[in-house]
C-alpha cells in the first residue's frame, strides 16, 4: 500500500528543486559580514568573527570550517528548537569527517543557497525532514573534508593515501607513526581538489551514530546563558511591544500619543495601517506605554465572524463532492453492499502553536542594509520580508538565526519578521519587538479546523469493503507554498488519509477547499498526519468494534501486506501487554500510523472516573524509523510529540466571537502540566536497511487516536471532535 | 525611584517605577537574560527566580517587593549545592528539548529539593504543576529530580 508518499510539507520528493549539497557548498558561507559581534557561547558560536580573525580557513564545503589553530566548526542549516538536530547533524558530520563531538563548535547557519534543504527546495526547518534530508549529503560533506585532509597528509609525508587514515581530528600514517592535525593541514587541504566519488561508511563501522552522546545545545540551557531570540542584547537597543488590530482585516483608526509617551521608559509611538507599536527603555514601559496609548480600530469586514460561522459555512460546502486525491474502484456502490456501515463525520478545532518563547524579532535597519537577530524556521524567508518591508537588496541584509523557544510549525511563518521591520525601519537604533503572550495567541496563524465526512464498510469476512472520506477546511499549502498545489488539491490537507496503512480495495478520498476570512492558517506539528490520523484511526477502531473484532488484531488484518506495521504493532502489543485485563474504568486504545516515512504503533492506557475525570495512565509507543542517528533524541522527541499531541486532544481548540479570538493566555488556552503527564515508554525497533525516517512530529500524530480509542474502551463513547476532556464534564484531569 | 535589590549576592541600585517586575529588570536592565518571560500574568513558571530561597514568579513580583530580598536566579544557580546538581541531574537524563522552561523548571526543582531533600511523586507534582513545559519533558523532568535527591548523601 505504502509506495512512494506524495510531497507535502511532511512528505518528500514531489517538489525537489534538487541540487547536489557538495557542488553547491564549495563557495562557502563566508559571505556574510558581521556588524556587530555578539557574545556567544562556549559551545554554540553566534557569529564567525573569530575564525575569519585567525587567517586561513579549511572550507570543503558550506558545513565544515577547519582553521590553522586546529578550531574545528560545523555549521547547522537547520534551527535547534529543541528536537536536537544541532547534535543529530553533527553527529553525521563528525562520523565521516573522523573528530570527536567534544571537538567541535557549531554555529547556525546565514541565508545562502548553499544550506538550500535539497528537498524542501528552501533553507527550511521542517516536516521532520532535517535528519532525512541530511542523512546521505551530510555524512558525504564529512567524507570529502576528510580526504582532502588525507590527500593533503599523503602528499606532504610523499606516501599514498591508502597508507593514511584519520580519527579524532588528526591524520596518521601508521607505518612511520607520523601524525599530523586537521589545524596543520589546513593550508595543503585547501588546494586539493574536492572529491567527486565518495564512499561513506557501512554502518558496522559507525563510532557516532547510533551512540547517544551529551546533547550539543543542552549545558548552556541549564545554566541561563544559552541565548534565544528574545535574550539578544545589542548596544543602544530599545524594547517595544507590538499589538495588532484583534480582528483581521481591521485598521487601526486612532490612539492616545500624549498618554503614551507620558509614561516613564516610553521613548517612541510607531504605527502601521494595522498595528500599534510603542518602543521603551524596557519592555515594562512599552506594556505600560501601550496600555495607555489605547489604540482604537475598526474591525473590518470580520468584525461579526465567529467559529460557529465558520463552522456552518465548512459544513455547507463539506456537501458537495470536492477534489479527488484517491479513487480506486466503485466506492459508493460497494458501500451499498457492505455487510456493516458507518457514517461519521469528525471535526478538529483551530489550534495556535503556544510555544513559550513568544513571537519576537530584533532588528537594526541602517540605509545600506540590516541586521536581523531572529529564531526562524526558514531564513531565507525571513530576509526577504524585510527585504520587501524596507526596499534593502536582500544581500545588505544579515539574519542572524537563534535558538528557537519551540517552533512546532509557527516560524515557518515569517509575516511577524515583515511586521517588526516595518516598525523597525521607523527608527534608527536597534529594536526588540516583542508580542506578549496575548498577542502569540491571539495572533497566531491557526492549525485549520477541518470538518470531515467518513464513510466505511466491512464485508462478512470483516475486511474493509469501501471507504469514503471527504476532507473539508483550509489548504495551507495554497498560502505558503502555491506551487505544491495539485490542481486545487492541497496534498497535506489528505496526507495520512490518500494512503493509509491498510488494504482498502474501494477508496475515495476528496478534499474541499473552505478558506476561512477572519484567520489565517499555517502549520502546526504533526501537519497533514495530526488531522487525518486521528480520523482514520478512529474510524479504524470504530469500525473494529462494531464488527466485535480486537482493534490491535484487526489492525493487523488489514496490514498484513505492511511487514514493518505488523513488527511495530507486535512490539507494542507486547511492551503494553495488551491482553492484560485492566480495572474498571480504565480502557487501551492503540494507533498505528505511517507517516514521514516512520511506522508507529502507540497504546495508551486512559481511565475515567466516575465523575469524568481522565488519568493518563502510560504510553507505549513502538518506532521504526529506518536507520536511527541519535536513538535517545528519536525517545526523547516522540515522548514530547505525545505529550504535545494529548494537550492538544484534551484541552485546545481556538474559537472566534466578533472577529477576536476568545483565548489569550495559558489559563484559558491550557497546557497539560508535570502531575497529568503519563508515564512513556518508547521502544525502538529499527530497520537499518530502510528508508531513513523522520521523528519530530511522529509522537503528536498518534497521541488523539490513540486517547481516543483508549476512551471509547474505558467508557464507550466515542469521541469524534477535539478537544475530549470537556465532553466527560470537565476540564479537570 | 530607586530600588535596591540584591540578586545573585550583588546589589544593585536602579531607578524605575514602583510596580515594575523583576522580570523586567532582570532581563533589560540589568542583562540577566536567563529568567524568561512566558506569560507575564504567573501561569507558566518560565520567570522562577528565589526570593529568600522561595520559588516566586518575577513577572508579578513588583520591584517594591523584591527590594530588601535574597534574589537568585538561574545564573547563579550553580553556586548552590542543590541547585548544582540539579543542573547536572537535568544534563544526565538529557530532560532539555528547546530550553527555554527550563530556567525556571530547575529553580522550581531546586527550591523543591532545598526544601525536601527526597520528595514523592505527589510532592513533586505539587512543586512542578505550576511551570509549564511546551516540548513535554515532563517524564525526564520527574527522573531527574528522583535522580538529583538521590544524589544527597
Amino acid at each position: 500500500m505504502i509506495t512512494k508518499k506524495p510531497k507535502t510539507r511532511a512528505g518528500s520528493g514531489l517538489l525537489a528543486r534538487r541540487r547536489t549539497v557538495l557542488a553547491a557548498a564549495v563557495t562557502g558561507g563566508s559571505g556574510y559580514l558581521l556588524s556587530l559581534f555578539v557574545p556567544g557561547l562556549p559551545l554554540i558560536k553566534a557569529t564567525n568573527a573569530q575564525d575569519i580573525a585567525t587567517g586561513t580557513i579549511f572550507k570543503p564545503n558550506a558545513f565544515i570550517r577547519i582553521t590553522t589553530q586546529n578550531s574545528i566548526t560545523l555549521i547547522m542549516r537547520h534551527a535547534e528548537m529543541g528536537q536536537g538536530i544541532y547534535t543529530g547533524i553533527s553527529m553525521l558530520l563528525a562520523e565521516e569527517l573522523e573528530v570527536g563531538l567534544d571537538q567541535i563548535s557549531i554555529e547556525a547557519a546565514p541565508v545562502d543557497p548553499a544550506y538550500i534543504d535539497a528537498v524542501a527546495g528552501e533553507e527550511e526547518t521542517g516536516g521532520s525532514s532535517s535528519t532525512r534530508d541530511s542523512w546521505i549529503p551530510l555524512r558525504e560533506a564529512g567524507a570529502s573534508a576528510r580526504m582532502m585532509l588525507i590527500a593533503a597528509a599523503a602528499q606532504k609525508w610523499g606516501v599514498p593515501v591508502s597508507e593514511c587514515a584519520a580519527k579524532r581530528g588528526q591524520v596518521f600514517h601508521e607505518a612511520t607513526g607520523r601524525v599530523l592535525t586537521y589545524g596543520a593541514l589546513v593550508e595543503d587541504a585547501g588546494r586539493q581538489s574536492v572529491p567527486t566519488k565518495v564512499t561513506l561508511k557501512s554502518a558496522e563501522n559507525f563510532t557516532v551514530i547510533g551512540t547517544n552522546p551529551r546533547r550539543l545545545d543542552t549545558k548552556a540551557k541549564t545554566n541561563g546563558s544559552a541565548q534565544f531570540g528574545i535574550d539578544v542584547q545589542i548596544p543602544g537597543m530599545k524594547i517595544g511591544r507590538i499589538m495588532a488590530c484583534p480582528v483581521k482585516g481591521g485598521r487601526l483608526t486612532g490612539y492616545d500619543r500624549a498618554a503614551g509617551m507620558a509614561v516613564s521608559g516610553v521613548v517612541e509611538i510607531l504605527t502601521l495601517h494595522d498595528a500599534i507599536a510603542v518602543i521603551g527603555d524596557h519592555m515594562w514601559a512599552a506594556i505600560k506605554g501601550l496600555e495607555a496609548s489605547a489604540p482604537q480600530w475598526d474591525f473590518g469586514p470580520n468584525a461579526k465572524t465567529s467559529t460557529v460561522d465558520i463552522i456552518a459555512r465548512m459544513k455547507r460546502a463539506s456537501e458537495k463532492p470536492g477534489v479527488t486525491a484517491v479513487s480506486t474502484g466503485n466506492t459508493e456502490q460497494s458501500l451499498k453492499n457492505s455487510h456493516i456501515r458507518i457514517d461519521s463525520t469528525y471535526e478538529l478545532p483551530f489550534l495556535a502553536h503556544a510555544a513559550l518563547e513568544p513571537i519576537n524579532t530584533t532588528l537594526h535597519i541602517r540605509p545600506d542594509g540590516a541586521d536581523v537577530w531572529v529564531g526562524t524556521q526558514v531564513p531565507g524567508r525571513a530576509r526577504q520580508e524585510v527585504a520587501d518591508a524596507t526596499g534593502l537588496k536582500p544581500e545588505s541584509i544579515a539574519v542572524h538565526n537563534h535558538l528557537i523557544g519551540g517552533g512546532f510549525g509557527r516560524r515557518l511563518d515569517s509575516n511577524s519578521i515583515g511586521q517588526a521591520a516595518r516598525f523597525a525601519k521607523q527608527v534608527a537604533y536597534p529594536v526588540k519587538l516583542i508580542w506578549t503572550r496575548e498577542e502569540d495567541i491571539t495572533q497566531d496563524q491557526f492549525r485549520p479546523y477541518y470538518y470531515d465526512k467518513i464513510s466505511a464498510g466491512l464485508d462478512k469476512e470483516g475486511l474493509i469493503s469501501a471507504w469514503h472520506h471527504r476532507t473539508t477546511g483550509s489548504a495551507v499549502t495554497a498560502r505558503w507554498y502555491p506551487e505544491g498545489m495539485q490542481k486545487g488539491l492541497d496534498p497535506d490537507a489528505v496526507e495520512g488519509a490518500a494512503v493509509t496503512p491498510y488494504a482498502i480495495p474501494n477508496q475515495l478520498v476528496e478534499f474541499v477547499r473552505d478558506e476561512p476570512d477572519a484567520v489565517t492558517t499555517l502549520w502546526w506539528r504533526g501537519v497533514g498526519p495530526t488531522h487525518n490520523v486521528f480520523v482514520v484511526e478512529s474510524m479504524i477502531d470504530d469500525l473494529a468494534h462494531q464488527s466485535g473484532q480486537d482493534p490491535l488484531a484487526f489492525r493487523k488484518k488489514l496490514a498484513k501486506q505492511q511487514p514493518r506495521a505488523l513488527k511495530v504493532l507486535d512490539e507494542v502489543a507486547k511492551q503494553a501487554e495488551w491482553s492484560r485485563k485492566r480495572p474498571e474504568g480504565h480502557g487501551l486504545g492503540v494507533a498505528l500510523h505511517y507517516s514521514f516515512q516512520t511506522w508507529a504503533a502507540t497504546v495508551l492506557e486512559a481511565a475515567v472516573s466516575k465523575n469524568g475525570e481522565i488519568t493518563l495512565v502510560r504510553v507505549d509507543s513502538a518506532i521504526d524509523c529506518g536507520p536511527i542517528v541519535f536513538p535517545d533524541g528519536v525517545v526523547a522527541q516522540v515522548q514530547g510529540g505525545l505529550i504535545f499531541g494529548l494537550t492538544m486532544a484534551l484541552y485546545n481548540e481556538i474559537t472566534l466571537k466578533n472577529g477576536q479570538v476568545e483565548q489569550t493566555n495559558f489559563h484559558n488556552y491550557r497546557m497539560m502540566r508535570l502531575p497529568e503527564a503519563p508515564d512513556i515508554r518508547v521502544h525502538l525497533v529499527p530497520d537499518p536497511e530502510a528508508e531513513i525516517g523522520g521523528i519530530g512530529e511522529v509522537g503528536t500524530v498518534a497521541a488523539a487516536p490513540a486517547l481516543a480509542n483508549a476512551l471509547f474502551a474505558a467508557k464507550g463513547k466515542r469521541l469524534k471532535r477535539i478537544p475530549f476532556a470537556k465532553q466527560f464534564g470537565t476540564e479537570k484531569v | 525611584m530607586d530600588f535596591e535589590l540584591k540578586i545573585n549576592g550583588v546589589t544593585h541600585s536602579v531607578d524605575v517605577q514602583p510596580d515594575m517586575p523583576l522580570l523586567w529588570i532582570l532581563r533589560d536592565i540589568l542583562g540577566l537574560t536567563g529568567t524568561k518571560y512566558g506569560c507575564g500574568v504567573a501561569q507558566c513558571g518560565a520567570c522562577t527566580v528565589h526570593m529568600d530561597g522561595n520559588p516566586v514568579r518575577s513577572c508579578l513580583l513588583t520591584v517594591t517587593d523584591a527590594a530588601g530580598h535574597d534574589i537568585t536566579t538561574i545564573e547563579a544557580i550553580e553556586h548552590t549545592e542543590i541547585g548544582s546538581k540539579v543542573q547536572q541531574a537535568w544534563l544526565d537524563e538529557e530532560v532539555i528539548q528547546c530550553g527555554y522552561c527550563q530556567s525556571g523548571q530547575i529553580m522550581a526543582a531546586t527550591a523543591l529539593l532545598q526544601k525536601i531533600a527526597h520528595p514523592t511523586d505527589e510532592e513533586i507534582d505539587n512543586a512542578m504543576a505550576g511551570n509549564i513545559c511546551r516540548c513535554g519533558t515532563y517524564v525526564r523532568i520527574r527522573k531527574a529530580i528522583h535522580r538529583a535527591s538521590s544524589h544527597d548523601n
